[in-house]
C-alpha cells in the first residue's frame, strides 16, 4: 500500500513536470496538496497503533483528511491535460459511462464509505490490515470527490442533492461514534472505546467542516473570487446599490 | 426572493448558534451534559445525530448566505434578527422538551433535582421565540410598503 502510494506521488510529479516542460502552468498549490495528501495516508499507514484510540487517529486521516488532499490535487484535470489525445479521450469516456455515473453518485459513494465504516467498527474487522485501509481510503477519496470533487464529472448530481448526501453522511458518523461509546467493537475494552468514539465524533465534525466550507464555497460564489474562474458567466449584483 | 433568503439565513444561523452553545457551554465548558449516557433508545441517538449534522450545516451556510446578502446590499436585519432569535428559541424548546424528555437523549445535568432546570430551559426557549417573532412580523409590514 505504501509502494503504491509513493507511486502516486510520482506519477504526479511526473505528469506536472510533462505539463510544465509543455508550457501549461499547474497551480502549485493542487501540487501541494496531492504531495502532503499522500504523505499523511502513509503516516496513518505507517504509524504503529497501540491504543484503539490511536488506531481510530488513522482512521480519520485515511478515511476523510488524506482524501480531502487528495481531491483537491484535481488528478483527473491533471491526467486529461498531460495525457496525449486519444487516452485522454478514452479516459474522458471512462468517466462519461454508466458505471462511474453509478460509482461517482454522492448517495453510492457515501453508503460505500458509511457502509464499510459502520462494517468495521460493529463487527471485529477493524484490526484486520491493509485491505480495510485501502477501502478506507478509496471510499473516502470516492465520497469527497463526489461532494465537494472540482475534477470533471459529467455526471455530477446538482447542489441539494450533495449537501443532502454530505448532511446523511455526517449524521451517521456521528451516530456510529455514539454508538461506538457504548458498545465497543469486540475485543476492545470500554476505556478503550470511550475516548476513541469521542475522538471520531470530534475530529469527524473538524475535518466534516472543512467539506462543509468547501461545499459552500461552490455554493454561494462570491464575485471575489469569480476572477479565478475565467469561464463562470459574468454575476451581476457584484457593486449594485440596495435592491 | 431577498425577503425568503433573509429569513432563511437567519434561521440557519439561529439554529447553528443554538447547537453550537450546547456543544460547548454545556457539553465541553461546564460538563453538564454527558456525551452519551447510554440510557438513550436509538431513535433518540438517530433524532441527535441528524440534527447535529443539519445544524452543522446551517451555521456554514448561513454564513455564506449572509455574505452574499450583504454584498447585494439586500440585508433586511430585522427579518434576519427575527428569523435568528425564532429558530435558536424552537431548536431550544425541541431540545429541552422532546430530545431531553420524550426521547431522553441526555439530561440538561445530572444528580440533582432536574424541575428547576427544565423549566429555565424551556422558558427561555419561548421567550427567544417570543423576541423573534415581534421583528418578524414587523418586518412584513415594511416589506409589504417599502
Amino acid at each position: 500500500m505504501i509502494g503504491g502510494l509513493i507511486a502516486a506521488a510520482l506519477v504526479y510529479a511526473v505528469a506536472v513536470f510533462r505539463l510544465r516542460r509543455r508550457g501549461v502552468d499547474w497551480r502549485p498549490g493542487r501540487a501541494l496538496a496531492w504531495y502532503v495528501g499522500v504523505a499523511a495516508a502513509v503516516g496513518a499507514v505507517a504509524g504503529h497503533e497501540h491504543t484503539f484510540r490511536e488506531h481510530m487517529a488513522g482512521h480519520l486521516v485515511l478515511g476523510m483528511g488524506a482524501p480531502i488532499l487528495l481531491v483537491l490535487g484535481r488528478p483527473v484535470t491533471l491526467a486529461l491535460r498531460v495525457l496525449p489525445v486519444r487516452p485522454a479521450r478514452r479516459l474522458a469516456r471512462v468517466l462519461r459511462s454508466r458505471p462511474i455515473a453509478v460509482l461517482t453518485h454522492p448517495v453510492t459513494a457515501g453508503v460505500l464509505d458509511a457502509g464499510g465504516m459502520w462494517l468495521l467498527y460493529t463487527t471485529g474487522l477493524h484490526s484486520a490490515g491493509p485491505l480495510v485501509q485501502l477501502h478506507l481510503l478509496l471510499a473516502g477519496y470516492l465520497f469527497t470527490a463526489a461532494i465537494i470533487g472540482r475534477d470533471p464529472a459529467p455526471h455530477r448530481p446538482g447542489p441539494a442533492v450533495r449537501a443532502a448526501a454530505l448532511i446523511a453522511f455526517v449524521a451517521v458518523h456521528g451516530i456510529l461514534a455514539k454508538h461506538l461509546y457504548a458498545h465497543p467493537p469486540p475485543g476492545v475494552p470500554a476505556l478503550e472505546s470511550e475516548p476513541a468514539a469521542q475522538l471520531m465524533y470530534y475530529g469527524g465534525d473538524l475535518l466534516h467542516l472543512v467539506v462543509i466550507v468547501l461545499l459552500c464555497r461552490e455554493l454561494f460564489p462570491s464575485p471575489a473570487r469569480a476572477w479565478r474562474l475565467p469561464t463562470a458567466p459574468a454575476r451581476d449584483g457584484f457593486q449594485t446599490p440596495s435592491a | 426572493m431577498a425577503r425568503r433568503n433573509n429569513l432563511a439565513s437567519g434561521a440557519l444561523l439561529g439554529l447553528g448558534i443554538a447547537a453550537f452553545i450546547d456543544e460547548t457551554v454545556f457539553h465541553q465548558l461546564l460538563h453538564w451534559h454527558h456525551f452519551y449516557d447510554k440510557s438513550t433508545p436509538a431513535v433518540g441517538l438517530v433524532s441527535d445525530g441528524i440534527f447535529h449534522a443539519v445544524s452543522f450545516f446551517a451555521a456554514v451556510a448561513s454564513l455564506f448566505l449572509l455574505a452574499s446578502l450583504r454584498r447585494t446590499g439586500s440585508w433586511h436585519p430585522r427579518a434576519w434578527w427575527g428569523a435568528l432569535l425564532t429558530a435558536a428559541g424552537v431548536f431550544q424548546l425541541y431540545d429541552g422538551t422532546i430530545q431531553h424528555k420524550l426521547m431522553r437523549l441526555h439530561q440538561i445535568r445530572y444528580d440533582v433535582d432536574l424541575t428547576a432546570y427544565d423549566w429555565t430551559w424551556n422558558i427561555i426557549a419561548v421567550a427567544l421565540i417570543a423576541t423573534g417573532l415581534v421583528p418578524l412580523t414587523r418586518s412584513r409590514h415594511t416589506a409589504a410598503t417599502p
